[in-house]
């Protein structure tokens, strides 16, 4: 029996609609080769430019955060269930910036990730 | 009417229409109400804000509503109070407690959220509401779902204070216990999101729910004679509310009604569920997900949405955070109770104990003015005080019976 994914809505373009998907591995970082190799683009959805899971997607392996796991290197078996969560922030879209009295455009951003 | 251009991605800028969308479908990244500050600023005056009832929708143009509030109308303007005895006892020189314990109609500050959301639920036509809940979120959910005639669902771990549960069921909602800490039910909550199309306040409705908190920070400048203090206090569960003060500090300085302001953001958390505050006193913005363990059930969550917005909040902001134990937060619902009068939850012991500590610290300097934000009711809780507080004497009727015991009391007194 393979493992199962649920797929999130922002990613089931890339499933043709499905929100499961079946796929092979022995750690959750094949899974994700998996996805990519039959969904290609899926992957850099997921992860960052440095192969990590983004900050603001949550994966749970059998409803287990895999951070409480072994994250990318948690082992996963047939018949294992997988789900693939958005996290959800909602922070605040200002910039602090003290010294110009705190007037910044809310368009500003700054990319220190 | 109304000031709301759209969402706009947070992380990578894409921007979306005003609908019932919680995260970026390119990057993950959280969406955020865009407003038009521009024409908001042409408008909104504190002689206008002034003019309106005492309620959060004194400051509606700040709020993502299109029309008018049609759920929790009466919502917000709980009292500053001036805490001089507190003060006297911490040795400060200026402090006030922002009491949203007695906020309506649930006593939490989630009564603000919840009346906005459920007014954009409306908005958007929804007739199923929801709610992943710690308790007071549920509370206010349930009551105001009644208020507004739509149908409820509160999603709560199995293990909340009783005074959360029947202060939720007494609403004739649905209620479901998850075994499992508010983490898993958060995540249980964005698979029913997705799956049944409710509108689940924090979580497809997040953008516009969490605006809600900015009044909580407006009230507290508007209090203050126009000005922002120089130090508030907060307590973080998901970290979603400091992130708010934040903003509603910026805005109000922008739109010209305060100032200018130089505010610093304190985090409190309980030492069992302290993700955020670890972040801080590591000097990282990854949070490092934990299991709860702590009295402190309002805010034990271990994998806050928010944590690192609300990292962010704190350093710019050049403010601390401190994390305290459950023996320390009871002793700070005992001393807020003991000098001001007013009996708040385990959230608000946590952030009595933690301003009390970085006064200790050195952190808050003891001449500038401070604000400890109270956002729960004590009731609510009363589990964690039970076994905490003095036996009273139990006698007969009897005057001689009483003045025995004046007498026990007396003696070692004067």
């Amino acid at each position: 029996m393979p493992i199962t994914v649920r797929i999130p809505t922002p990613l089931r373009t890339l499933t043709k609609g499905a929100d499961e998907v079946k796929v092979e591995g022995k750690t959750i970082k094949d899974v994700v080769e998996s996805l990519e190799k039959n969904y290609k683009g899926i992957k850099e959805r997921i992860c960052d430019n440095d192969g990590q899971i983004r900050r603001f997607i949550n994966f749970y392996l059998n409803d287990e955060d895999i951070r409480f796991m072994g994250n990318l290197n948690t082992p996963v078996k047939d018949g294992d269930h997988i789900s693939i969560v958005p996290a959800i922030a909602g922070g605040s879209d200002f910039i602090w910036s003290p010294s110009s009295g705190l007037g910044t455009e809310p368009g500003d951003k700054t990319h220190e990730r | 009417m109304g000031f709301v251009k759209g969402l706009r991605c947070r992380e990578c800028g894409k921007e979306y229409p005003k609908e019932p969308l919680h995260v970026c479908s390119f990057c993950f990244g959280p969406l955020e109400v865009d407003y038009d500050y521009d024409g908001i600023k042409k408008v909104l005056t504190r002689k206008l804000i002034e003019s309106r009832g005492k309620t959060m929708w004194r400051y509606r143009e700040l709020l993502p509503i299109d029309g008018e509030p049609t759920v929790g109308a009466q919502v917000g303007f709980t009292p500053l109070v001036k805490a001089n005895n507190l003060a006297r006892l911490l040795g400060v020189k200026e402090l006030y407690v922002k009491n949203d314990s007695v906020n309506y109609p649930t006593f939490s500050f989630k009564d603000r959220v919840v009346s906005t959301a459920l007014t954009k639920a409306k908005e958007f036509g929804f007739k199923t509401v929801g709610c992943a809940t710690t308790g007071n979120l549920g509370n206010a959910v349930a009551a105001q779902a009644v208020q507004a005639g739509l149908e409820s669902y509160i999603i709560m771990p199995a293990d909340l204070e009783q005074g959360k549960i029947i202060g939720t069921l007494i609403y004739g909602t649905n209620v479901i216990k998850v075994r499992g800490n508010y983490d898993s039910v958060n995540k249980l909550c964005s698979e029913i999101a997705d799956k049944y199309g409710w509108a689940i306040v924090n979580v497809n409705l997040r953008p516009y729910y969490g605006e809600g908190s900015k009044t909580y920070g407006y009230e507290i400048m508007e209090q203050l004679g126009w000005k922002a203090p120089r130090h508030i206090i907060v307590p973080m569960a998901g970290g979603s509310l400091i992130t708010k003060i934040e903003k509603s500090i910026k805005e109000f300085v922008k739109l010209g009604l305060i100032d200018n302001a130089d505010t610093k953001l304190h985090g409190a958390q309980a030492s069992g569920s302290s993700p955020i505050t670890t972040a801080i006193k590591a000097e990282t913005d990854v949070i490092k997900p934990v299991k709860p363990k702590t009295i402190a059930q309002s805010i034990a969550i271990g994998n806050p949405a928010d944590g690192f917005y609300s990292v962010k909040s704190i350093n710019v902001s050049g403010g601390w955070a401190e994390d305290v134990t459950d023996d320390e937060l009871v002793e700070g619902i005992k001393l807020l109770a003991r000098t001001e009068g007013i009996f708040t939850e385990t959230a608000g012991g946590v952030t009595v104990a933690v301003t009390r500590k970085l006064i200790e610290q050195g952190r808050i300097p003891k001449d500038e003015s401070i604000v400890i934000s109270v956002t729960g009711n004590g009731l609510k809780t009363q589990e964690a005080v039970l076994d905490k507080l003095e036996e009273p004497e139990i006698i007969n009727p009897s005057l001689a019976e009483f003045v025995a015991i004046m007498g026990k009391k007396t003696s070692g007194a004067h």
